[in-house]
């Protein structure tokens, strides 16, 4: 790799001895050898194994549920219901104070998407526990689903969440974040040209070759071992230690080491259960989700809507940009609210755009609950904006790169949600960018700087 | 349920168990015997991560029964470093920065060494038909191919 040290090199300090270096990974030797120890590389004698009773309906109310023939299944050792977990009700972001509660560890009355789990069975081996989950008896009154974000939001759709009491998540800004910057009206009246487009996404899976879950193992003082590939230690602990109330010296969370995770292994779903169990059976126990369920329950990236218009001028400045984001949570919040939100400080994109208007939605469908994924919130939101800036080049008959340069923000801008640019470096990627692809752009773009406007 | 002895060399040494019959090879390897190198990743014969060498062939071990494999002899990444050596494939991936998360490692490597057996001195598009019916959902592939060819090349410079 080589390293141009002649951007910003008198405000950088040379010595570098790390950067520019290619250094071993320290775990490689472990995974190259084999002896690299994954969660699921632990058993312990006596140990459990979990599996989970899903709903087979999108949005149904649960009438009853019968778990006697599971019980009498040989090797079957406990079976979980709503009843046995202490607190029920959770949110991950909860701990950053973002509420409400609003999803349950094990279904209670109601069942929200399609795959959602409503009874916990443990069993010696893990045919046993898959041959007894068949054997639970749930009698479910099926429920009216919504599974499109706008039809979520028109008046009379199926409420999804009773916990929030309408379809989109209630920000302190109201039905959705908002920024406003300048006048977007009136930088579209003085525009030359108006193009608005919409963009969507489908959700997407991270498929991690290793398969979510954990290992559980009570000790003998009271406290639980448990060995998880999450990606998001100190969430799962103290939610854990919420759900099962339960204070966090009981618990010992050992992990670090995930098999692929890109955001999918953030939300605190199998470690609660696992725990539980170990804790009312006294045994270890091995919850892992098969690959069905990897693909079908663990939460995808949002399926996302952006809706952009932007006003243009012949000179290439873009003078107002008006978005709507939606992103689609799917049943529950886990970490989408704050996705949503990310998305409405990031839609104006690395430009600098004096007229902004943007409303961005958390919508609750009958989905599958989607989460994190590699930039969750911007993803999606730079997909649309860039092809978006691609369409603007080519409707004033631009240069794509040469535009990008006129709108490029710079350090002292004023971006839309009020932060002052700082450190910017577009500038110096996009003229890299120009060498390399053999892109050439006029000798003014390759005199500007994110330091100073004007040139 | 039925127990059915089994019998097979691993890495060299002799096994004996008595395992449930329908045993999958990849459980009897990991809870049985100890040896967790072969990832479960699918246990349905998409990904590859379980990956074996029966009898100089590469095996996915979880589509193979325990049962059948009486009298074989198997070979698991955790066998290829000889006397605390790493194998030049292990030196290779660590190398070339083959191995990100390290779940599909153990795998690749077992596809590689058999390709390598059979065609020391591959191409890039032998290597990678021969890597393909492995997953690898952090790397993208290049470093993995890269760290067979060198691995190859490495091969045949002691073997000169
Ligand atoms: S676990 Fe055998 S192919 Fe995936
Ligand atoms: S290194 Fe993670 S799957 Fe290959």
């Amino acid at each position: 790799m080589e390293l141009r040290k002649n951007y910003f090199a008198d405000v950088r300090k040379d010595d570098l001895h790390e950067i520019g270096q290619p250094r071993p990974r320290s775990d490689s030797p472990g995974h190259v050898t084999g002896k690299t120890a994954y969660f699921a590389d632990r058993s312990f004698p006596g140990m459990l194994h979990l599996k989970m009773v899903r709903s087979p309906h999108h949005h149904a109310r649960i009438r009853s549920i019968d778990t006697s023939e599971a019980e009498k299944h040989p090797g079957v050792v406990r079976v979980l219901t709503a009843k046995d977990v202490p607190h029920n009700v959770y949110t991950i972001l909860i701990l950053i104070q973002i509420g409400p509660e609003d999803e349950t560890v094990l279904a209670d009355g109601k069942v929200r998407w399609k795959g959602e789990a409503v009874v916990a069975v443990l069993a010696e081996t893990e045919r046993a526990a898959q041959e007894a989950a068949a054997k639970v008896r749930i009698d479910y009154e099926v429920l009216p689903a919504v599974f499109d974000m706008e039809e979520a939001l028109k008046p009379g759709a199926p409420l999804v969440n009773e916990y929030h009491g309408q379809n989109y998540y209630l920000y302190d800004s109201g039905e959705c974040r908002k920024v406003r910057f300048g006048d977007v009206e009136a930088g579209f009246a003085g525009a030359d040209h108006i193009l608005e487009q919409s963009y969507q996404s489908s959700p997407i899976e991270h498929a991690p070759t290793e398969t979510t879950g954990c290992v559980v193992a009570p000790e003998g003082n009271d406290r639980f071992t448990c060995y998880t590939n999450t990606q998001a230690m100190f969430f799962t602990l103290d939610n854990t230690s919420i759900i099962l109330q339960m204070p966090g010296s009981k618990l010992h969370f050992v992990g670090g080491t995930v098999g692929g995770g890109f955001g999918g292994k953030v939300d605190v779903i199998v470690e609660p259960i696992a725990i539980l169990g170990a804790k009312l059976t006294g045994r270890p126990v091995c919850f892992i989700y098969s690959r069905e369920e990897e693909m079908q329950i663990s939460s995808p990236r949002a399926a996302e809507k952006v809706v952009i218009k932007d006003g243009v001028m012949t000179d290439g400045r873009i003078v107002a940009r008006k978005v709507t984001g939606y992103t689609d949570a799917g049943a529950y919040s886990r970490h989408s609210p704050y996705g949503a939100q990310k998305g409405a400080g990031h839609y104006p994109g690395p430009y600098t755009i004096p007229n902004v208007w943007i409303d961005t939605y958390c919508v609750y469908t009958n989905r599958t609950p989607s989460s994190a994924m590699r930039g969750f919130g911007v993803t999606i939101g730079d997909f649309a904006l860039e092809v978006q800036m691609d369409k603007l080049a080519r409707l004033i008959g631009m240069d794509p790169l040469e535009f990008r340069f006129i709108n490029a923000y710079r350090d002292g801008d004023m971006k839309a949600h009020r932060q002052p640019t700082e450190g910017a470096a577009l500038i110096e990627c996009m003229q890299e960018a120009s060498r390399v692809a053999n892109w050439p752009v006029a000798e003014k773009y390759m005199a500007m700087s994110s330091y100073a406007k004007g040139a | 349920m039925a127990k059915v002895p089994v019998q097979f060399t691993l890495n060299g040494s002799e096994k004996a168990e008595f395992i449930d019959s329908g045993t999958t090879l990849l459980n009897a390897l990991r809870d049985k015997i100890g040896d967790t190198s072969p990832k479960g990743g699918c246990h349905q014969g998409t990904c590859g991560a379980c990956s074996v060498i029966i009898d100089g062939e590469l095996r996915l071990s979880c589509l193979t029964l325990a049962e059948t494999c009486d009298g074989a002899a198997i070979t698991t990444t955790l066998g290829l470093a000889e006397g605390g050596v790493m194998h030049p494939l292990q030196r290779a991936f660590l190398d070339t920065f083959a191995t990100q998360c390290g779940f599909c490692t153990p795998g690749m490597i077992m596809a590689a060494k058999v390709l390598l057996d059979h065609t020391p001195n591959p191409s890039r598009d032998e290597v990678i038909e021969a890597l393909s019916g492995n997953i690898c959902r952090c790397t993208g592939y290049e470093p993995i191919i890269q760290a067979v060819l060198r691995a190859a090349r490495a091969n045949s410079q002691n073997a000169a």
